[in-house]
Formats: structure tokens, sequence, C-alpha cells
């Protein structure tokens, strides 16, 4: 790769540079050119990315893990060896715990309802936060419904932290299941995830992470957290749509049933009776997204090669201008200011309603989100229809900064 | 006059705008004009929820023609509606129904009556039709 280049003297990532690597990011958007502050709802692909599928659909494309051929074995090549890229990515202890799925919601829909249905009963409880994604509250409303099971919910504070001693109350024996996110995609908060593991544990509670906006911007070690399951998506990270992974201590998936049937989760089959294939085949039913999974790959040396320390830090840079240069405007109000916290800033424009902020963005070329980010009780929480959203990626810089404070200016100006 | 006229002359209004500022400006000034709505049709019944902003609409009807009010938490949303509600609002109910409303594309606002922007004024513009249907 000759993108993510190091200046040798300084072992700076030269983040300029990196830039250029994401074609996306030169096109314009409503006659100006793009300022791209979405990146917590979905990333933008560098070329390293774009060449790895193009050439797996090129040069490698057969089915995976069927054919006798060469070109078969050659995809199935390709395919595992981004499985073992995301192994070493998270530092897990096997392959076989590593599960191809279609995203975050996926992961955790799989986990609600194998590991859920398995061992939910009446009475039982299931402990989420206050801001979880709707991925990450209807999955478990579901088989919490289905088993007469309830689902329990930690609050925040005003700064949009978990109130810990609330977690201690809720966390009882009746408590067979933890899932909460890594940071919240609403307000950008870095919860103690270490703290919920080791206490759920300490009760032989299993843990849940939603690890959706996390992976993009921290370094993740799932033995070092000791976390029972740990899903994310790949377009968050630089990799494509339509692929993720779901990590899961290989004793709790071995005990789970499968969750979708088909072809390649199965080892044999007769109408009476089928038995299922070993880890991680047995969740990967159907033919997989060959192609996605060949991007995530690519995503993964991609990110590995500039490296979790550098983006953490550049995006912190950001995050900190930014917070303070929005904090000078009159009347904006930032929404979440947990002490650790990504480079997500929510805000509101005092008496402007998210949509119209987001519209005069628009028009500026600033990509931004509005509204409730899959999040309704959270924005419940906090009394307010939603937010407006600036998340900064590592190809972010401090003039996309610049004018989104500007943008905001501006929007402020014609709205007030 | 009659709808299409209403929508000619506000075509004609809006090509004195040299830029989206001015536009916008124009449609926020719309939203802030007036509450739209008698604050007691402002509930769950006349609601129409969009995921990005709200629309509230009231219909009354006299003799086969239909009077709108509407209103929206987000003023741009706001200052749409004023400009449906005075192309759509006391005409008969049989050309409300069957209505087409080029206006909103040729003043390049289109993207705001986009189903994927879910802003609610999808939603308004069938709900308007429907009780056009309704009461024709
Ligand atoms: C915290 C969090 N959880 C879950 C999801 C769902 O991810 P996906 O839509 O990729 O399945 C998202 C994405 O917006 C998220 O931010």
């Amino acid at each position: 790769m000759a993108t993510a280049t190091k200046n040798k003297r300084t072992n700076k990532v030269d983040f300029d540079k990196i830039r250029k690597d994401f074609p996306l990011l030169k096109r314009e958007m409503n006659g100006k050119p793009i300022v791209f502050l979405d990146s917590a709802a979905s990333s933008q692909k560098p070329n390293y990315v774009l060449r790895a599928m193009d050439q797996y659909y090129k040069k490698l494309h057969a089915n995976v893990h069927r054919g006798v051929y060469q070109l078969s074995q050659e995809a199935t090549d390709a395919f595992e060896k981004s499985r073992r890229l995301v192994k070493e990515f998270i530092n897990a202890p096997s392959e076989k715990e590593c599960i191809f799925v279609r995203g975050t919601t996926e992961g955790i829909n799989l986990v609600a309802s194998s590991y859920g249905r398995k061992n939910l009963q009446a009475g039982d409880e299931v402990l989420i936060s206050t801001m979880e994604h709707h991925s990450n509250i209807v999955p478990w409303q579901m088989v919490c419904e289905e088993k007469g099971a309830h689902l329990k919910v930690v609050p925040i504070n005003e700064d949009g932290e978990m109130i810990m001693s609330e977690f201690d109350k809720l966390l009882t024996d009746k408590t067979k299941i933890v899932s909460i996110n890594h940071i919240s995609n609403a307000l950008g908060t870095i919860n103690p995830i270490r703290e919920v593991i080791a206490k759920a544990h300490a009760k032989g509670i299993p843990v849940m992470i939603d690890g959706a906006q996390a992976i993009p911007h921290l370094k993740v070690d799932v033995q070092e957290l000791d976390v029972d399951f740990y899903t994310f998506s790949g377009h968050k990270m630089c990799g494509p749509t339509g692929i993720g992974i779901l990590y899961g201590k290989a004793a709790l998936l071995n005990a789970m049933p499968p969750y979708h049937g088909g072809g390649e989760m199965i080892e044999t089959v007769t109408f009476e009776k089928t038995t299922y294939n070993t880890l991680p085949h047995k969740f990967e039913a159907g033919t997989p997204d060959i192609a996605g999974v060949v991007g995530l790959g690519a995503a993964v040396e991609y990110m590995q090669k500039i490296g979790h320390e550098a983006i953490a830090q550049h995006e912190h840079d950001l995050l900190k201008y930014g917070t303070a240069e929005l904090k000078k405007i009159d009347g904006l109000r930032i929404v979440g200011e947990a002490k650790e916290k990504a480079s997500v800033i929510s805000f509101l424009l005092e008496g402007s309603h998210p949509y119209d902020v987001g519209t005069i963005l628009d028009k500026l070329g600033i990509a931004v989100r509005t509204g409730h980010h899959c999040t309704q009780p959270l924005m419940a929480r906090f009394g307010i229809p939603g937010t407006v959203r600036a998340s900064f990626a590592f190809y972010n810089n401090k003039e996309d900064v610049d004018k989104l404070v500007e943008g905001v200016k501006r929007a402020a100006r014609m709205l007030g | 006059m009659t709808i299409n006229e209403i929508q000619d002359e506000i075509i004609e209004e809006f090509a004195f705008f040299d830029d989206w500022m001015e536009k916008y400006e124009y449609i926020i000034d719309l939203g802030k004009s007036l509450p739209l709505i008698d604050p007691k049709y402002k509930d769950e019944a006349h609601l129409i929820k969009g995921c990005q902003s709200q629309v509230w609409l009231h219909a009354a009807n006299e003799e086969k023609q239909v009077d709108f009010t509407a209103d929206s938490d987000a003023i741009i949303t706001k200052g749409i509606i004023a400009l449906l509600v005075r192309v759509l609002s006391g005409q008969p109910a049989e050309a409300v129904a069957h209505s087409d409303l080029y206006f909103i594309d040729k003043i390049g606002l289109k993207e705001h009556l986009s189903p994927t922007r879910s802003n609610g004024l999808v939603s308004m513009v069938k709900q308007m039709k429907m009780y056009g249907v309704a009461l024709a």
C-alpha cells in the first residue's frame, strides 16, 4: 500500500495524504466541495478497499468452501484470509469465533434470537442502557416478549453517561445478559465497558457489546476486555456495506442453537434430522457476501496500517477543536458531554429545529445527520426531537470543522 | 384562482430569487409568519409523523370545497406547507383530489417532497388529496 504513509523521521501519519485515498471526498454536493461529517452513519471507502473488491470479482470469484477446482480454492483462501485478519484485528483467540454477519444489526439479532431464546425464561431480565441504538433494543424486546422476560434500562446523567450506581442496582440474579454499546452513536459517549464486563462477570452474567461506533476509532482487544460477544459493521470502518463481524466466545457459541438454516451450516441432512457444522460455519448459512468479506479484510489492513493510536489522536484533536469552536456560537447547545468521548458532536441551535439546520448545511455542501439517530428513547430522555450530529473520521481535517462552524453560524443567522 | 394558476404564480415569484439563500430566506419567512393551524388541532389525531420533522394537518369542508390548515415543528417544512396550503386550500375537492403539484419541482424544492427525506410532507400531500377524494 503506497497510501497510508508514515513520515519516518517524525513517525507522524500524514493525514492530508490519507484523505486523498478517498475518491468520494473529491466530489461536490449542491455545487460545493463536499464536507462529509456523517462517518458515524457510514464511512467513506479508500481506493485500497475498492481495488481489493474489484480484483476479487475480476480474478478470484467462485463460490467458497465448495469447489474442488483451483479457482474456488483461491476464492476460499481470500475469504478465509479476511477472517484471519479480523481475528488479529480484534485479537480473538480463534478464527472460529469470528462469524461473518451482515452487520451489527444482524450480530445482535443473532445473539438475541439464538442465545436469548435458549437462555431466557419468564421473569428473567436483559439489561441495556438508555443510549442504545434501536438495533440493540428491538431484538431484545422481541425475544423478551416471546419469553415473558423483561428489558431493564440503565439511566444516564445529563452529560450522557451511564449512572453506574444504577447499573449496580439493576444487575441482579434475574439478569441473564447485559448488552451495551461501546460508544454511543448519538452522543459519542465512550462507555466504561471494562467495568460493566467485570461487574457482570462477578455475577456470572455474560456481556454483549455493540461495537459499531467503537471499531473505527479504538483498538479493540476482545481477550483483554474478556467480552463474551462483540459485534460491529464493516461499513463504519472503511469497509463495504452488508458485512460485519460477530465475535463470540467458543463455549457460548457452541452451546447456542443455529440462527439461520440452509447450506454451509450443516454437517449431514436427512429429512428426519440434520446435524450442524462446527464454528464458524454453523452460523453462516448460505452463500456469504464473499466480495464484502474480501473488502472487509482490506479495510482491516488499511486501518491497521494507519494505526489506531494515530487515528484516535487525530480524531480527538478534531473533536476538541470542533467542540470549542461550536460552543462559541450563541444559543448552541451540545447534547452529550461525557468525559470520555469519541469524535461525535450532537448539538442543537436554540429555537431551531435540527431539520432546518441540516437543510441549510446541506445547501452549503456539508453532510451532517439530523433527527433521532435511531435512538428515540435517548432523545425522549433529553426531551428533544433530535439533534444535528457531526461526526469526524480520520480523513476529516480542521478545514472541515471550520466549514461546519461557518455553516452553523450561517444557519443561525438565517433561522434566528 | 385555480390550483394551476396559483402554482404558476408561485413559480413566477420564485423566478426572482438569485440563489438558494434568498429562496430559503423567503421560505423561512413564510414559515415564521403565522401559526397556520388552530392549536386545538395540534394533537395526535392530526399528526403526521415524519422521521425528521412532524406535520399537523386539519381539513374542513364547505360545499365541496376543502379548507386546509397545517403546521410543522420545523420552520422550512412549515414554509413549504404554507405554499401547499396556498395552492390547495379553498379549492374544489375534486380538483384537490386530481391535482398535479408541479410547482414544487419548478421552484427547486423537489428534494423536500422526496419519500426518503421523511419530513412528513409526502404523507401530508397524500393526505390532502385523500381528503379531496373523500369530500368530492
Ligand atoms: C451504536 C450502533 N449500533 C448499531 C448500529 C447498526 O449498525 P448496522 O446498521 O450497520 O447494522 C449502528 C449504526 O448506525 C450504531 O451506530
